[in-house]
C-alpha cells in the first residue's frame, strides 16, 4: 500500500491484504540499502495467519520517496509516524541490521506502541568498518561488493540458496544497484553514528527477542550480547549456518523464531 | 583491511549451487529423481502453497537437482536466479510468455537461429505476439521499429550463423530509453567468453543442450534474469506489477522486487505450460558446467588454428568470423569479446552446392548433424537444414547463401581436424 508520511510518499508491503483494526499488527524494517523484499517469505507469513502485516520500506529505499533519513533517532520517529498515519496504536516491530537498531529505539521512545519487539542480525555498537564507509560516501561500487560479502556467510557462494533458483549475491547486488547515490551511505552512517543504544536498551519495557547468525562476520553474536544483557528478559536464538542476511540463508528458521516469540504468553 | 573477494568463475562452475548432500554427504550433485516432496505437517504444505517458505513441492515448479543447476548458472552470469526448462526453445518461450500477450510486440534480430526464427516470426504471431526483424547491425532500426506496444528486444550475443557480433551496450541503451529490456541468447558465447548482463542485457538464455553441457547428450535450455530492469518503473509489464488472480491476488514485483520475473514465470509459467527440466538432465548438464572453464579456451584455440587454415584454402571462397579483420564486426568483437568469438562459425565453399555436398561427405573427424556446442566436431549446410524454412530474403537478410557451410569445432586435436577439412576439400574441388 502507499501512504503518504511528512509530504512524502512511503510504501508498505501489507501482503495483499486491507489492514483491519481487529488484528495486531507486525512491522518489518529492513537493513541499510535493502527493502520490505528482504523479509518476503516471513512477512508473507504473517499477513496471511491473522496478523496486518507493513514491511515498510524506509524513505529513499524501495518504492518510498526519499531522501533518506539521517539517524537511527529520526527512522524510529518515522516508524512511529507511520502507524500515526494508519491509526494503528501499537504493533510488534521487528527490525533487520540497522533496521534492528531502528527497532531499538522506537521500542525506548516510543514504548506506548510497542508490543514485542524482535533483532534480527543486530549488534552495539553497530560500528562500519571505514573502507565500507568511504567507498559508500563515494558511490563506488566497492560497497556494493562488501555489503553483498559481508552481509551472508562465507558459505554462501559454494552452497545452495533455500530458495530454489536464486543466488543469493546476485539478488543482494541487485537490489544495491537499484538505490539512489548517497542511500547506502547515509544508512551505514546512521549505523555508525548511533550511540544511544544501552541506554535506550534500559527503557525497553516490552518482550525481547534477539536472532543472531553464528557465522554473521558484519554483526557477529559477540557483538549483540551486551545488548542482550540490558534488556529485561531479552531472548536470543542462534542460528548456527547463517550469516547476516538471516531471512534469506536460514529463511524458515527465522520464520519459526519468530512465529514462536509471537506466540501469546 | 583487505578488501573482500568474490569465488572466480572457475571456482564457482564447480561449486555455485550445492551443499554436500545433507542425507548422505554425497559430494556429487544427487540425482533427486522424485516427483514429489512429503509435507512435514499440514501447516507446513500450507506455507509451501503460499510461498510463506522456501522448498520444493513439485518438481514442474521445482527440484533439488535442478535448483542446483539454476543457481549455478546464476552465478556464472551475475544474475539473481535462474529457471532451468526442457530446451533453449522453452527458455525462449519462457521469457516471451511470462513478459507480454495478444497484441504485444517484439523488435528482433533478423540473425536468429532458424527455431527461434519461427516461435517469433509465425508460432507466436498466432498467439497475438508480433515480432519486427531488424539488421542487428543497424541501431537505428532497432530504435525505429519500437512501437506503443513493445515489450522486448530480442537478440543473439552471436548471430546464428553469420556470428554479428551484438552491439549489447548500444541496443540495451536503446531498449532502456524505451524503458523495455533486451532479452539475449547467449548460448554460443557461454559465461566464459562473455558475461552480457555486464554489457547492459537484462535477461538472457541458453540452449544449455550446446556448450553448457558440450557432451550432446541432453536437450536443454536456462533462463537467467540480471534482476536489474525496473519494472515498475518502466510502467509498461502488467503481467509483473499488478495484482494477478492466477495467484491470489499477487502482485509479483511488489512481492518481490528484483525477484518478480522469475517468480511469475516459475509460478505461472512452468506450472501452466509446463516445459521444465528432468532432474537427470540437469545432472548432466552440471557435468558438462563442471569443465567449461577448461573447455571453452580449447574450443577457441582450435576454431582459430581452423579458420587460419580455411581462410588460406584457395578452395574455399571466404570465411565469416569476427576475429578476421575482414569481419564488419571486426571491431566490436575485440572490444565485447576479448577472450574469443566462439567455436562456430561458417565459409562459403567454392563451387556451391554441389562441391559443399561432396565435402560434407567426405569428411571422416566431422559429424554430419543439426547441432552445436559439442565435445565432437560437428558440421551443417544451413540453407537446407536449420535455416530451410526461411525465405530467400530472409537467408540473405542472415548472412547465408547456398554455398555456406557452418562448422562447430570440438576437442578433438586440431591438426586431425585440419587434414580431415583438407582431405575433403581436395575431395570436393574434384
Amino acid at each position: 500500500m502507499n501512504l503518504e508520511v511528512a509530504g512524502r510518499r512511503v510504501f508498505a508491503y501489507t501482503a495483499a491484504h486491507d489492514l483491519d483494526p481487529a488484528k495486531p499488527t507486525v512491522v518489518f524494517v529492513h537493513g541499510a540499502g535493502l527493502d520490505h523484499s528482504s523479509f518476503a517469505l516471513q512477512s508473507r507469513y504473517f499477513g496471511y495467519h491473522g496478523r496486518n502485516v507493513l514491511a515498510l520500506d524506509l524513505p529513499a529505499h524501495g518504492r518510498s520517496e526519499g531522501p533518506p533519513l539521517q539517524s537511527i533517532e529520526d527512522m524510529a520517529d518515522w516508524v512511529a509516524s507511520v502507524l500515526g498515519a494508519l491509526k494503528i496504536p501499537r504493533a510488534s516491530v521487528v527490525g533487520h541490521s540497522m533496521g534492528s537498531l531502528v527497532t531499538l529505539e522506537f521500542a525506548a521512545r516510543h514504548p506506548e506502541k510497542a508490543e514485542r519487539i524482535a533483532f534480527i542480525g543486530v549488534a552495539f555498537p553497530m560500528k562500519v568498518a571505514a573502507p565500507f564507509l568511504e567507498a559508500a560516501k563515494a558511490n563506488d561500487y566497492d560497497a556494493f561488493d562488501m555489503h553483498t560479502i559481508w552481509g551472508h556467510a562465507a558459505q554462501v557462494p559454494l552452497a545452495a540458496n533455500p530458495s530454489p533458483g536464486m543466488w543469493m549475491y546476485g539478488d543482494a547486488l541487485a537490489r544495491l544497484e537499484r538505490l539512489a547515490p548517497g542511500v547506502l551511505h547515509a544508512g551505514l552512517k546512521a549505523c555508525n553514528d548511533y550511540a544511544a543504544g544501552f541506554e535506550s536498551a534500559a527503557k525497553v519495557k516490552c518482550p525481547a527477542l534477539l536472532l543472531v547468525g553464528k557465522r554473521d562476520v558484519m554483526t557477529p553474536p559477540r557483538a549483540a550480547q551486551a545488548l542482550q544483557e540490558k534488556i529485561a528478559g531479552c531472548k536470543i536464538v542462534t542460528l548456527d549456518g547463517s550469516g547476516h542476511a538471516l531471512m534469506a540463508e536460514a529463511p524458515d528458521a527465522t520464520l519459526d523464531a519468530l512465529i514462536e516469540f509471537s506466540r501469546p504468553r | 583491511m583487505a578488501a573482500p573477494k568474490y569465488p572466480s568463475l572457475d571456482t564457482l562452475a564447480l561449486h555455485a549451487g550445492q551443499s554436500p548432500d545433507p542425507a548422505t554427504g554425497s559430494r556429487a550433485v544427487p540425482i533427486y529423481q522424485t516427483t514429489s516432496y512429503v509435507f512435514r505437517d499440514t501447516e507446513h504444505a500450507a506455507s509451501l502453497f503460499n510461498m510463506e517458505r522456501a522448498g520444493h513441492v513439485y518438481s514442474r515448479i521445482s527440484n533439488p537437482t535442478v535448483a542446483v543447476l539454476e543457481e549455478r548458472m546464476a552465478a556464472l552470469e551475475g544474475g539473481v536466479g535462474a529457471i532451468a526448462t526442457a530446451s533453449g526453445q522453452a527458455a525462449l518461450h519462457l521469457a516471451v510468455a511470462t513478459l507480454m500477450g495478444a497484441g504485444d510486440h517484439i523488435v528482433a534480430s533478423g540473425s536468429l537461429y532458424g527455431g527461434s526464427h519461427n516461435l517469433l516470426g509465425y508460432t507466436m504471431r498466432r498467439f497475438g505476439i508480433e515480432t519486427t526483424f531488424v539488421n542487428p547491425r543497424d541501431l537505428s532500426q532497432w530504435k525505429n521499429s519500437i512501437r506503443p506496444n513493445t515489450r522486448l528486444l530480442f537478440g543473439e550475443t552471436l548471430g546464428n550463423p553469420g556470428l554479428d557480433v551484438l552491439d549489447i551496450p548500444a541496443v540495451s541503451a536503446i531498449a532502456h530509453e524505451a524503458k523495455l529490456p533486451l532479452l539475449v541468447d547467449a548460448t554460443f558465447t557461454t559465461p566464459v567468453l562473455m558475461r552480457p548482463f555486464e554489457l547492459g542485457a537484462d535477461l538472457l538464455y541458453h540452449s544449455a543442450t550446446k556448450f553448457l553441457g558440450g557432451h550432446g547428450v541432453a536437450i536443454a535450455g536456462v533462463l537467467v534474469d540480471s534482476g536489474r530492469f525496473d519494472w515498475e518503473a518502466s510502467g509498461k509489464f502488467d503481467t509483473l506489477t499488478a495484482p494477478y488472480a492466477g495467484f491470489h491476488g499477487m502482485d509479483f514485483e511488489e512481492e518481490s522486487g528484483t525477484r518478480a520475473f522469475l517468480l511469475r514465470a516459475r509460478r505461472e509459467g512452468l506450472r501452466d505450460f509446463g516445459a521444465c527440466m528432468a532432474p537427470m538432465t540437469a545432472f548432466q548438464i552440471l557435468q558438462g558446467i563442471e569443465t567449461l572453464h577448461l573447455r571453452m579456451p580449447r574450443h577457441v584455440d582450435s576454431t582459430r588454428k581452423v579458420v587460419a587454415f580455411l581462410s588460406g584454402n584457395p578452395a574455399v571462397q571466404s570465411v565469416v568470423y569476427p576475429e578476421l579483420p575482414n569481419h564488419p564486426d571486426h571491431e566490436l568483437a575485440k572490444k565485447l569479446l576479448p577472450h574469443g568469438c566462439g567455436a562456430v562459425f561458417s565459409f562459403e565453399i567454392k563451387g556451391g552446392r554441389p562441391a559443399g555436398k561432396r565435402f560434407i561427405e567426405s569428411l571422416r573427424v566431422f559429424s554430419h548433424l543439426a547441432n552445436v556446442g559439442d565435445a565432437k566436431s560437428l558440421v551443417i549446410h544451413p540453407a537446407t537444414t536449420t535455416h530451410y524454412r526461411m525465405s530467400d530474403e530472409d537467408l540473405k537478410k542472415s548472412g547465408i547463401t547456398a554455398g555456406t557451410v557452418r562448422l562447430s569445432i570440438g576437442l578433438e586435436d586440431p591438426q586431425d581436424l585440419i587434414d580431415d577439412l583438407d582431405r575433403a576439400l581436395k575431395a570436393a574441388a574434384k
